[in-house]
């Protein structure tokens, strides 16, 4: 297939590996940001080509896995609502909450509804004016402006039935957060190609300047990940720490100007909830003030509902890359993708989810599920 | 689904003939050896580019027992109606079946019809079952499958989901992706009658080519080693998985199965496969091994190697 079947070329693959080899002097821990890279990375096994010097360790970046367990309460006591229907996005539906996730909902006979874009949710909104249609608005940057889009498209057709229950999540913050743990562990990012194709990548220059680290824009694709991991290595080599786009046919150093301003118009940045993490300074997005009347927390009275997380799961830290999913103890055991205990385990964006569906092979996986000797 | 059959139904009906696992029984009637097979079919939407709710209700239990070795020969069905389901759709699923029907050279000779209330159904539920003749000595079974064996795949994958996907979320692509829903009874009859030791059969529906391999690894308790590269995906196919997150690998088929036979017949088996036009596009994706007992792995086109998992519940398209 045109612009796809190239990215995964063996050949070349190879080429970026040797080059990779060719270059490591000593060893380097790179994070990739996204979940989709880390999908792509372990369902490629893009690790297996690395030199054992260059240890990939994954990323805050799927937005099924951070989003809190309290707002997929929310949800569900709103999709369980009669007069309800809820749009999400498919992977949320099996995200489990305190009890039961959306899917439990719609076996109860909620009304839950898969769409592929917020729009469509507007346009149920307005093919069911007796209902009420909420879209479960989650993600990064990249879904961000799209479903402000909803919104806006909402206000200006004055429809009234339509809100979106938010908790949009930022990745600055985040890595910010993460290097400026004591613990950290990460010498160089591979930062997210689809982030970056909105919000540009000028914001993480001054990151990359404080704490003194190579971020390196990269796709998805196989080839993608092995060229962004060769200029973030040769950058470490070097003793850089620049940010550099290896996802130029996507990515402008400006980013989607128009997409932003949308975002930037219907959205506010707040202080948000990360599952796992915990609350992280300035990371999110809510409404703006103009936009309020479609806040869903508000219109169904959930705004002052929270819960606490499962003290098992260490998702919090696989997502920091302080941990790796088979470092956790439950992993592979009581916790798999047909019974997650942490959104990770759900997605399959999710580290733990890619690993158990792509990993249990290796010897040191195998140990791990069979005789529980990391837990 | 994979608990419900490990956790309540195997346990609750447990005779050597359901331990089999296979898509239909095997079993011997006063000396003739008989399969025996049923299915029900919920699909929607009811009418998808290359079928309909018809077509699959009559090619679906017939590949059930082509899957067994057996030719199809008498056919049952049961309708079950929402109150107010269109008459003008039941001709047209009647009409479907009736002409699968005739192209699978099967009768169905006995039936049942049931209405529910408005609300209490979903437009139509077909449920089909079907009798077929073994007309050979072979066991084709999960238990017959060898170390050694290599696994034939009968031509591409993922139409018939990707069409009905399409079709479900209003997604339109440049060309009409048609379902693959086709009669698989030929192919296995033409390998039968040139006297290819068949080892086992599967079709690739719900779960598509992933499911049914691990079922094999795993009822067989040998391990399956494929080749990525070697596993027919249609463009247009890979496409739409690329956009709506799905993998091919899981996609539900209607007309493609796969096969283990032993290693020296695989030349005569892909040649006579290749000259029947719904296994036109066979090739061999990959072999039998000894260990590890119950996994299936796939070599990348990276030639990194990766294990196959069952799907937990339905692919669900991601958010980004």
């Amino acid at each position: 297939m045109k612009y796809l079947e190239e990215y995964r070329d063996p050949v070349a693959a190879q080429q970026f590996a040797d080059a990779i080899q060719r270059t490591v002097t000593r060893p380097w821990k790179l994070m990739e940001i996204c979940g989709g890279q880390t999908h792509s990375i372990v369902k490629y096994g893009i690790d297996e080509l690395l030199p054992k010097q260059v240890e990939l360790v994954h990323g805050p970046g799927c937005p099924v896995c951070v989003t809190p367990l309290e707002l997929i309460d929310k949800a569900m006591q709103i999709a369980a609502q009669p007069s309800v229907i809820f749009c999400s996005f498919g992977d949320m539906l099996r995200v489990p909450g305190s009890s039961g996730d959306l899917f439990s909902v719609k076996a109860a006979g909620g009304d839950v509804r898969i769409v592929y874009s917020p729009t469509d949710s507007v346009q149920i909104a307005i093919q069911h004016p007796d209902k009420q249609v909420v879209f479960f608005a989650v993600g990064f940057e990249t879904t961000a402006p799209a479903n402000a889009m909803s919104v806006f498209q909402a206000k200006q057709m004055g429809i009234k039935n339509y809100s979106v229950l938010v908790s949009h999540v930022l990745v600055p913050p985040a890595m910010e957060v993460i290097l400026g743990s004591p613990d950290n562990r990460v010498q160089g990012f591979l930062a997210a190609g689809h982030v970056c194709t909105i919000m540009g990548y000028k914001e993480y220059e001054p990151i990359a300047e404080k704490y003194r680290v190579p971020i390196v824009v990269t796709g998805f694709e196989p080839l993608d990940l092995l060229q962004g991991i060769y200029m973030c290595v040769s950058q470490l080599e070097e003793g850089r720490h620049d940010v550099e786009n290896q996802y130029a046919r996507a990515v402008r150093k400006e980013g989607n100007v128009p997409a932003q301003q949308l975002v930037a118009k219907v959205f506010r940045v707040v202080h948000r909830k990360w599952r796992g993490i915990g609350e992280i300074a300035k990371s999110g997005l809510a409404l703006s003030p103009e936009f309020a009347e479609f806040d869903a927390e508000t219109r169904f009275g959930v705004s002052a509902y929270t819960t606490e997380e499962d003290s098992e799961c260490i998702s919090g830290l696989v997502m920091q890359g302080a941990k790796k999913p088979k470092d956790c103890a439950a992993y592979g055991k009581r916790c798999t993708p047909d019974h997650p205990l942490g959104a990770p385990m759900v997605s399959s964006e999710g580290a733990c989810a890619a690993y158990y569906r792509y990993r249990r092979l290796r010897s040191d996986d195998l140990v791990n599920v069979g005789n529980n000797t990391h837990g | 689904m994979h608990e419900l059959l490990e956790g309540l139904l195997l346990p609750s009906f447990q005779n050597d003939l359901l331990l089999e696992r296979h898509d239909g029984a095997t079993l011997t009637i006063a000396g003739t050896r008989l399969a025996f097979t049923t299915d029900s079919y919920v699909v929607k939407p009811l009418f998808f580019p290359g079928g309909d709710i018809g077509t699959l209700a009559i090619n679906g239990t017939v590949n059930d027992l082509a899957m067994c070795g057996a030719r199809p020969l008498y056919l049952s069905s049961a309708f079950i109606l929402e109150e107010g389901f269109p008459m003008e759709s039941l001709r047209r699923v009647v009409e479907s079946m009736r002409i699968a029907a005739v192209e699978a050279n099967v009768q169905l000779v006995t039936g049942d019809t049931k209405v529910v209330d408005k609300g209490k159904g979903d437009g139509i539920f077909v449920n089909t079952a079907g009798i077929g003749a073994v007309e050979h000595g072979l066991t084709i079974a999960p238990s017959s499958v060898r170390p050694g064996d290599v696994i034939l795949l009968s031509g591409d994958l993922g139409r018939h989901g990707v069409a009905i996907m399409a079709m479900r979320e209003g997604l339109q692509f440049e060309s009409t992706i048609e379902s693959d829903c086709g009669s698989l009874w030929e192919p296995v009859a033409a390998l039968l009658a040139a006297g290819i030791e068949i080892h086992c059969l599967r079709d690739l529906t719900r779960g598509g080519l992933s499911s049914a391999l691990i079922e094999i690894a795993e009822a067989a308790q040998v391990g399956i080693s494929i080749d990525e590269i070697s596993i027919p995906v249609r463009e247009d196919v890979i496409g739409a998985c690329e956009i709506l997150g799905l993998d091919p690998l899981y996609l539900a088929n209607e007309g493609r199965f796969i096969a283990f036979v032993p290693e020296h017949a695989t030349t005569s088996a892909l040649e006579i496969l290749n000259r029947v036009a719904v296994s036109s596009g066979a090739v061999k994706i990959g072999q039998v091994l000894e260990n590890p007992a119950g996994l299936v792995t796939m070599k990348s086109r990276l030639g990194t190697e990766r294990i196959l998992d069952m799907l937990s519940g339905e692919q669900l398209p991601r958010i980004c």
